[in-house]
């Protein structure tokens, strides 16, 4: 079957949208994705219609968004394969999530000596949370190192663990390099030693298919937005048992059995982690996207948005100046590069000028731009909706400021 | 291509940028401060020499986009022989220029460093042009510290 990109164009109002007097081309997916319409249409719905709080009253509108809520859990368990929908948690994103293991996990199960493996690869977001629990507590955070093309290093990341080892926190594909890791391998040595292993999925999940069994992970975290649903809402999957071993994360309303003043109870799983009223609309909404990228199919999206990173990569390698940074021969649909003597923000506002929105800075990993020594990288990724053609625009500008830098 | 760029992205700018002026590390110095913007990584090292209240030299170690690269070395030009006060003026003026409204712009108050104005269109690329000019403000007040523009 041919992919639908004409149809899929035409599910996303913004793409309408002229910047500049130009056709947008929209190529900053990897730090947020554009929305369909069949997202927008389930918050407007949902407002309109069906709207109240959840898990409280008894009242009918209560009851509809309590079961269309419900819903979008049961959505994302299958959509990951989880086993139980009690194993799906909903939190404010990638970044809350990794900071609610920390904080319950972290705190219950790391201690002084104890040592944490993250990779040189990962987003701020599965750094800081780890070093200020290390800081807390005592324990040592351990880097797993690369090569140049931006590939972890196995036999180095596997002589880091040992019996001190209390968690592996991994990116499951590198938002500055487009890096897929080999996780399934990284799970399978961490749990010969009986390890837990955390997979950072915010950059994968649009991507890819992830089967979080097959997979064998104790946690995978991603955030809404970045697979075409709202902002304020993510997920923390992980395994049932480890959940309930863990204590509670933030206290409130929601996540009580019974509240005394001497003593309260804590809810079962999962509402033991959701705290508060939580983002109604937007999980809703989560559920409306995973219900549009199943009616077009993750394997089609995947393959899809291969060949566009082939095609844009084969252009750009035949750019005079261009140097690509990433080139993990195992890489999802983002085109991290530098331009000699030009500076990523002139590139992102001379290419904002035709009309085509990259990123341009350290996409929240530093680390990584030192490895490279380079203070940022231009960065063009791919989503579902984006062509070969928008990527000739691309090309071309990147070929006339050249021009214009002289 | 670029036609909508020209206000931002004038001669000067790229002359400056491909050979930015006053580009070494100065011996000697009496004030020495990093500027850093934390949102693209730009950064730079100001250096001063002072006689009483005149800033006799200036000099600048760095890497940034175009537009901070010029902005510091055109900085580095025009405050040289002026005294801490009219150089501070200037930074009033400079700041009114790339974030005020365009009615009200004394674009020959602050001579050369008028084409640096077309960022006012680009809320993005503010800080690029102000950087060097908040570590200026830095080094005048003798603030040891690293400043950044967040």
């Amino acid at each position: 079957m041919t992919y639908p990109i004409e149809k899929i164009r035409a599910d996303f109002p913004i793409l309408n949208e002229k910047i500049r007097n130009k056709p947008l081309v929209y190529l900053d997916n990897a730090a947020s994705c554009q929305k369909p319409q069949a997202v927008i249409d389930s918050i407007v719905k949902l407002y309109s219609h069906d709207y109240a709080n959840v898990h409280r009253g008894v009242h009918t509108l209560s009851v509809r968004s309590t079961d269309l809520f419900e819903a979008a859990r049961e959505k994302v368990k299958t959509f990951i394969n989880a086993q139980s929908e009690k194993e799906i948690i909903f939190v404010r994103g990638a970044t809350d999530a990794i900071n609610l293991v920390a904080q319950t996990y972290g705190k219950a199960n790391i201690h002084d000596g104890d040592e944490i493996i993250i990779t040189a690869m990962e987003h701020h977001s599965n750094i800081v949370p780890w070093q200020m629990l290390c800081e807390e507590k005592g324990a040592i955070l351990k880097i797993a190192p690369m090569n140049l093309q931006g590939e972890l290093l196995m036999p180095e990341f596997e002589a880091l663990l040992n019996s001190k080892t209390k968690l592996v926190s991994v990116v499951h594909m590198s938002n500055a390099l487009g890096t897929i890791n080999p996780v399934k391998k990284i799970i399978e040595l961490a749990h010969a030693l009986n390890i837990p292993v955390l997979l950072d999925g915010a950059q994968a999940i649009p991507h890819t298919t992830v089967d979080v069994q097959a997979l064998d992970c104790d946690f995978y975290v991603f955030s809404g937005h970045k697979l075409y649903a709202p902002t304020g809402v993510g997920v923390l999957y992980g395994k049932q048992a480890l959940l309930e071993a863990m204590p509670p994360y933030q206290g409130g309303g929601d996540m009580i059995r019974t509240v005394t003043f001497e003593k309260s109870t804590y809810a079962g799983l999962p509402h033991k982690f959701e705290a508060g009223t939580p983002s109604i609309a937007e999980v809703i909404g989560l559920g409306a996207a995973i219900d549009y990228l199943n009616s077009i199919g993750m394997e089609a999206i995947a393959a899809h948005e291969a060949e566009l990173l082939a095609y844009a990569t084969e252009q750009a390698l035949q750019i005079h100046g261009l140097k690509i940074i990433g080139e993990a021969k195992e890489k999802g649909g983002i085109l991290s590069f530098t331009l000699h003597k030009i500076h990523p923000h002139d590139i992102g506002t001379m290419l904002d000028s035709l009309g085509i929105a990259i990123r341009a800075g350290h996409h929240c990993a530093m680390p990584v731009m030192d490895f490279y020594k380079v203070p940022a990288t231009a960065r063009a990724s791919f989503a579902m909706y984006n062509t070969k053609a928008e990527i000739d625009v691309l090309i071309s500008g990147i070929k006339n400021l050249i021009e214009m830098f002289g | 291509m670029f036609e909508d760029l020209r206000d931002l992205y004038q001669e000067v700018i790229f002359d400056h940028n491909r050979n930015p002026r006053n580009f070494h590390v100065m011996e000697n110095y009496d004030r020495m401060v990093e500027g850093f913007n934390p949102l693209c990584g730009d950064r730079l090292t100001l250096f001063l020499k002072l006689d009483g209240d005149v800033i006799t030299d200036a000099s600048f170690q760095g890497s940034g986009c175009a537009i901070s690269t010029a902005s510091v070395s055109l900085m580095t030009e025009i405050i040289k022989g002026k005294t801490q006060t009219e150089a501070d003026e200037l930074f009033q003026t400079f700041h009114k220029i790339t974030t005020g409204k365009s009615e009200d712009l004394q674009l020959e108050a602050v001579g050369k460093l008028a084409v640096l104005a077309g960022v006012r269109e680009y809320p993005a690329r503010v800080k690029c042009a102000t950087l060097a000019w908040h570590t200026l403000d830095a080094a005048l007040k003798n603030e040891q510290q690293s400043i950044s523009t967040e």
